[in-house]
């Protein structure tokens, strides 16, 4: 679950600091998806690097969802029997609530968002389009009800984020004695900050700041 | 105040258990949670029924024998407190309260409230201990401890092992418990040379015995009637990882 999620949160992060770079014009964040395709290049074949990057996500995913599900069947085997009173939280951690809801909603999202930006499928400029454009159509004002589907699964990542980064560090055995409080402030502000930078953008082109 | 008790009844480890419905009458507000189970027991053994079975010894929130679900919550909702410390001047005239045994497979239930740990002496016996050569006290002050490791190693001393962590945990796991154990000796100097070992063999040894796996939800430390704080349980990772895999 740590080092699978780890790996995810280092793709997250380089992947919202690229979108970033719709701020600075179609011409730099169409040149940096370009990048994507052609690092590397010409000491090794194109889409290397990319392919590469795609089978350590994917494997990453699938391992991270195989461990949900036996984490989750280990505690339904460890309590066969369920209490009749509502077994009331009193930890007070909605984030740690809604984690494996929210994971189904984050798998949900991540279809969604290959067939709207990668696939371009269900994006309005379709496949053969610049990334730009695609990005601008797809969160295009009329569209207003993509824009809020993205600001609600990446909500979820934030919450996500913020009990499973704090909880990677437990699970490492990282966060004990001094260091225990801080890193799980650094949890809260990783959360804050991906969610922020990826919301920028789509929220950006919807009130009409990138056109 | 008269309440209204829902408590799980189950004859022995075979029978499938129900809840059954009391009503107490003129329950003090001074008395503990488990004197007033004393009262509806001494009626119940009045009339030629079978008392309530639980787990109970020193009454003093520091044997670790007593505990039970209250309302959902394990030893009730009062923080840092064992049932037996519980007090009903923190329920209402008319509540209703829901009692149940600790719920989870490790913790196969005996009668009633009592369920049976003995999953936790055998998580102990895997590496819970030092081994030292036995014979008279060494002299004091032999051994030097550090101020803070002494303050931390007794802070996770504290835990009394009555099960609360598993309990409230929704994974059902034991994570806490062990993670005590294995912090309270990890930290001081006696404890080094078996240091890792004794992380992997006390977590095998819990695995073994069907807990579920740890998640961080803080369940544990926050009905933790000893407040032992969740880094414990970074600390026994931390310890475990250290420990190779053939050891």
């Amino acid at each position: 679950m740590a080092v699978t999620g780890a790996v995810l949160v280092l793709f997250l992060i380089g992947h919202m600091l690229g979108n970033l770079k719709i701020f600075l014009g179609a011409d730099s964040f169409n040149g940096y998806a370009e990048w994507l395709r052609t690092a590397g290049e010409p000491a090794l074949p194109g889409r290397t690097m990319l392919t590469i990057t795609e089978i350590v996500l994917v494997v990453a995913v699938v391992l991270h969802m195989w461990s949900a599900v036996s984490l989750a069947r280990r505690a339904a085997r460890a309590r066969p029997v369920k209490y009749a009173a509502r077994r009331r939280s009193q930890a007070s951690g909605y984030a740690t609530h809604v984690m494996r809801y929210g994971g189904i909603v984050i798998a949900l999202f991540v279809v969604w968002h290959l067939l709207d930006m990668t696939l371009g499928v269900v994006n309005p400029e379709g496949h053969a389009a610049t990334p730009y454009d695609r990005m601008v159509a797809g969160f295009a004002p009329s569209r207003w009800w993509v824009t809020a589907f993205y600001v609600i699964a990446l909500v979820m990542v934030g919450l996500h984020l913020r009990h499973g980064v704090w909880s990677a560090f437990q699970t490492l055995g990282l966060a004990r004695g001094r260091s225990h409080r801080p890193l799980r402030a650094l949890a809260g502000v990783v959360a804050l900050v991906l969610v922020v930078g990826f919301l920028a953008a789509p929220v950006a082109v919807m009130i009409g700041v990138i056109k | 105040m008269n309440l209204t008790l829902k408590i799980w009844r189950q004859d022995g480890p075979e029978d499938r258990g129900r809840m059954v419905t009391y009503q107490v009458e003129d329950v003090s507000p001074d008395m503990s949670f488990l004197e007033m189970l004393d009262v509806l027991n001494e009626r119940l053994t009045l009339a030629g029924e079978e008392p309530v079975a639980f787990d109970h010894d020193c009454r003093e929130g520091i044997c670790g024998m007593c505990g039970m679900v209250i309302n959902g919550v394990a030893h009730g909702e009062q923080r840092a407190t064992t049932t037996c410390q519980l007090h009903m001047r923190h329920f209402k005239d008319g509540d209703t309260v829901t009692i149940e045994p600790w719920r989870a497979a490790p913790f196969p239930v005996i009668k009633d409230l009592v369920v049976d740990r003995s999953a936790f002496d055998r998580i102990i016996q895997a590496g819970g201990f030092i081994s030292v050569p036995a014979g008279s006290a060494p002299d004091a002050h032999s051994i030097p401890v550090p101020k803070n490791a002494a303050d931390a190693a007794f802070d996770a001393a504290t835990c009394i092992g009555c099960g609360a962590c598993v309990a409230a945990c929704p994974n059902g796991s034991a994570s806490l418990f062990t993670a005590a154990k294995i912090t309270h000796l990890g930290l001081l100097p006696q404890g080094q040379p078996e240091r890792a070992s004794r992380a992997k063999a006390m977590v095998e040894q819990m695995d073994a015995e069907g807990f579920g796996g740890c998640t961080n939800t803080g369940e544990c430390t926050a009905v933790c009637p000893k407040g032992i704080p969740l880094d414990a349980i970074a600390q026994m990772n931390a310890d475990y990882l250290k420990a190779s895999p053939t050891s």
